[in-house]
């Protein structure tokens, strides 16, 4: 009927010890670039020109917009938010930013201005989701069918094409080798890492999308922050659409259209819950990577097109299942778990 | 006392459950007889939620036998187990506040017309049913989200008790309750067992245990401690099984000498509540007691910046405090740990040290830029301080148990080192051992001489560890006293308003 009196030990012992193997968190740290390796390995043996260096920077530029994007979105899926009207906001400030270098407008001046008309976009969208409390997904649907509205009325529907584009380098440069728009991914994610990792305001974006009610009772300023990420969705969209309207050198109405799912795709293919507050910037980079690398290889596998949009459907929902799997621990404690100890 | 001499009811022997490295029940055993309210208790994390789910067929057992009328069954999923008679009413509820009463009492059962679609006329009916069985005069065609908690929770019991049902299952049903709402509960439960149910009655709250149980069985880190009679065991022979130790008076605390006035509420109104007056001296601990819905929780939001306020002013040492959100009040060096903790307190996924952090990180920047070793140590210190196990620091809060999460919401405002402490229900589903913990920690604050207001609706617990008490009804405060005279009866009085009350306390009144 009775056990020794307990132990003076800290009271805390009822808790979950650490795991010998725990397999969630296993597959969080690392999980996706096992995927991406596999797959890169499994490209290089399958077909012979996928290795080369001319190839893997090709696709590094091929990505590079997406991948621009699904940063910007990264931030606004980590509070619980969406954003469809990236892939619009690529052709308005795309549009704007070559209309304005024809007019007379120095390269720096228009690409600022183009991200800033993207940054604009991202307050409208902000400002409806935050202080409107509208759901995102019908706001962003709504700004999408507008922008794109937009980039066509600007344009009379036609591209527009200008072929001394003063900031044309943005897309077809290099620089050390490597192309421009490679380089500037590159510094958008070391920026977004450290925004996201280092700063106070990105441990803010976690928080609103873990609890938006406990983020208000802790004292962040949910709405600002739910703000200011769609204005870092849409800036990233407006820097996107430079570089997409600086490679093709002209003013594309159409640019972008679908984007906005490639981006989602990346997002949550880099393990981002679209419930909000879970994730990591450097997942969505490596899923922009596995959809440019799934895409390219397939092309040079000589894979048909309808075939290329079967597996790439396949890979996102087998990549989603597997995230979502792991937040059930009976479903892998029996497969990947050693038999634990028992406690006392 | 109704027990069948023969044959229990219901029996559990040598039940086994492991999930992954913990041991939740070591070969544990229950007994329930026709017409028996047996109580389970025992700390948070001592294995009664886990019988209980495997008696509802939700979690299967590793080991262990189970019988009822003597004969061995195997319960593989809730559907067995209601097809024994067994019937469990969880801690939280499972209904759908979107829907009306008779259509969630019909969920998954939903009575067809020969056309293969709903009969909504039937649906009403067998609603009327279920709910005349427990007594419930409830309105089938309303929206189940207008009733309050406490009629919730009758049609979730309506819900589960079918014709057949001959075990029930209670799971901590008060806790949501107000007291003319868990009153009417027992008088249910009284009912049935007249009727001849056995139920399971798991709590927290030792004078309802003995109000209604016939015999309590304590577990303690998923093993059986022992099983008494009412009448041959006491409460303090109950708590001593469940934490192993003998627990004196677990209010008690030295007498604090308050200071200067900290925070002072002026005419403060809101949308419903108000206009409130109020002081809180330094070293002071202030309980607002009252029913629930009686506005102490709007109070504390309005004074928090949470809500907004209509009228009236706050001051924190002297300096006007006129927070247009929470953030503004935490600068004026208010902290709120509020009533939910799940739901607004926590971000239940993130790391403990991101929850504790979260709003003093302020201190820890430049430029935005975050000193993460110098939050981290910061971390430590407070988790030190409410021995919160270290190696805690990374798992999501989620995995912590219940006394150990509200600690570490309250380690949240140690760091900011918040002058003004606003504690809503800080021992509110917390076990007995964390209980303590937080009354020493709560004695502990104001001695360093913060103002604390706390929010508590056990009464015992507002009188045992404050200095005042402010009682309120709709919305005002009606009433002030020291905790020295205040007894239960006198806060009942003032905070139900009720002539009734009053005459059921002659000579208590001052």
């Amino acid at each position: 009927m009775n056990r020794n009196d307990r132990q003076q030990s800290s009271p805390n012992d009822e808790e979950a010890q650490r795991e010998p193997f725990d397999f969630a968190r296993w597959w969080d740290r690392v999980g996706i670039l096992i995927v991406l390796v596999a797959l890169v390995v499994l490209m290089a043996i399958i077909a012979p020109n996928f290795a080369r260096v001319d190839n893997l920077l090709n696709i590094a530029r091929a990505i590079s917009v997406n991948a621009i994007l699904a940063a910007g979105l990264t931030f606004v899926i980590l509070t619980a938010g969406i954003d469809l009207s990236v892939g619009s906001i690529v052709a308005v400030s795309g549009v704007t930013a070559v209309i304005a270098a024809m007019a007379g407008l120095p390269a720096p001046a228009a690409v600022l201005l183009g991200m800033g008309v993207g940054a604009a976009c991202g307050l409208v969208n902000g400002v409806l989701t935050a202080y409107l409390a509208l759901a995102p997904f019908i706001v962003t649907l709504g700004t999408m069918t507008f922008l794109r509205g937009l980039a066509y009325t600007i344009t009379d529907g036609q591209p527009i094409v200008s072929s001394d584009l003063n900031f044309k380098q943005i897309g077809n440069g290099y620089l050390a080798g490597t192309p421009i728009p490679v380089l500037i991914m590159v510094v958008v994610y070391i920026i977004a890492w450290f925004v996201l990792e280092r700063t106070r305001y990105g441990r803010h974006i976690y928080a609103v999308g873990g609890n938006p009610e406990a983020a208000k009772l802790a004292g962040v300023r949910v709405k600002r922050i739910i703000t200011s990420v769609y204005i870092i969705g849409g800036g990233c969209a407006g820097l996107g659409g430079i570089i997409f309207a600086a490679r093709v050198i002209s003013a594309q109405p159409t640019a972008g259209t679908g984007y906005e799912l490639d981006a989602i795709a990346a997002v949550v293919l880099g393990g981002t819950s679209l419930s909000g507050g879970r994730g990591r910037i450097v997942g969505t980079l490596i899923g922009s990577v596995i959809l440019g690398v799934l895409a390219t290889g397939l092309i040079l596998m000589n894979v048909q097109f309808f075939t290329q949009l079967l597996i790439k459907g396949a890979v996102i929902i087998f990549a989603v299942a597997i995230d979502s799997l792991k937040q059930k621990p009976f479903v892998f404690s029996t497969i990947f778990r050693t038999p634990a100890q028992s406690k006392t | 006392m109704t027990l069948n001499a023969n044959t229990p009811l219901l029996q559990l022997e040598g039940i086994t459950k492991r999930f992954g490295a913990t041991l939740a029940l070591n070969n544990v055993r229950f007994e329930l007889g026709a017409g028996e309210v047996h109580a389970l208790m025992g700390e948070n994390g001592a294995g009664k939620s886990t019988l209980m789910k495997i008696l509802s067929g939700s979690v299967q057992r590793d080991a262990g036998k189970i019988l009822l009328d003597g004969k061995e069954i195997d319960i593989r999923s809730p559907r067995d187990a209601a097809a024994h008679g067994i019937a469990i009413i969880h801690q939280e509820l499972n209904t759908v506040p979107a829907m009306t009463v008779a259509e969630n009492l019909c969920l998954g059962n939903e009575p067809l017309n020969r056309f293969g679609f709903l009969n909504r006329k039937r649906v009403i009916e067998e609603a009327r049913r279920k709910l005349a069985r427990i007594g419930a005069r409830i309105d089938p065609r309303r929206p189940l989200g207008s009733l309050s908690v406490g009629m919730q929770q009758m049609v979730e019991i309506a819900r589960a008790v079918s014709e057949r049902a001959r075990v029930l299952v209670l799971d901590e049903p008060t806790a949501a309750l107000s007291r003319a709402e868990s009153t009417q509960l027992y008088a249910l439960i009284k009912q049935m067992r007249a009727e001849g149910v056995g139920m399971v009655y798991i709590s927290h709250r030792m004078e309802e245990v003995w109000h209604l149980a016939d015999r309590v069985t304590v577990f303690r880190d998923g093993t059986y401690v022992g099983t008494g009679k009412m009448g041959e065991i006491t409460p303090e022979m109950v708590v001593k099984m469940m934490v192993g130790r003998a627990v004196g008076n677990i209010y008690d605390h030295v007498q604090r000498t308050p200071g200067d006035v900290v925070l002072n509420v002026t005419g403060l109104t809101g949308r419903d509540v108000g206009p409130v007056d109020f002081e809180i001296r330094a070293g002071e601990v202030v309980s607002m007691a009252g029913l629930i819905g009686s506005g102490r929780t709007e109070v504390a939001r309005l004074v928090f910046g949470a809500d907004r306020r209509t009228a009236g002013s706050v001051t924190i040492g002297g300096k006007t405090s006129n927070p247009g959100d929470p953030s503004a009040a935490i600068a004026d060096g208010i902290g709120m740990v509020p009533e939910n903790r799940k739901e607004q307190g926590l971000f239940l996924d993130h790391a403990v040290e991101a929850n504790i952090a979260i709003s003093s990180l302020d201190r820890f920047v430049t430029a935005d830029v975050l000193h993460k070793a110098k939050a981290r140590a910061a971390v430590r210190r407070q988790m030190e301080r409410l021995r919160l196990r270290l190696s805690a620091i990374d798992l999501p809060v989620k995995a912590l148990s219940g006394g150990n999460q509200q600690k570490a919401a309250l380690a949240r405002w140690l760091m900011r080192e918040s002058k003004v402490l606003i504690l809503d229900e800080p021992t509110r589903g917390v076990d007995i051992g964390a209980k303590r913990e937080i009354y020493e920690l709560i004695d502990q604050l104001a001695r360093a001489g913060k103002a604390i207001l706390v929010i508590s609706s056990d009464l015992p617990e507002a009188i045992g560890i404050s200095d005042r008490l402010l009682v309120m009804r709709s919305g005002r405060i009606v009433h002030e006293m020291d905790c020295d005279i205040a007894t239960e009866e006198t806060v009942m009085t003032y905070a139900t308003g009720t002539a009734r009350s009053a005459a059921e306390n002659v000579g208590v009144k001052q």
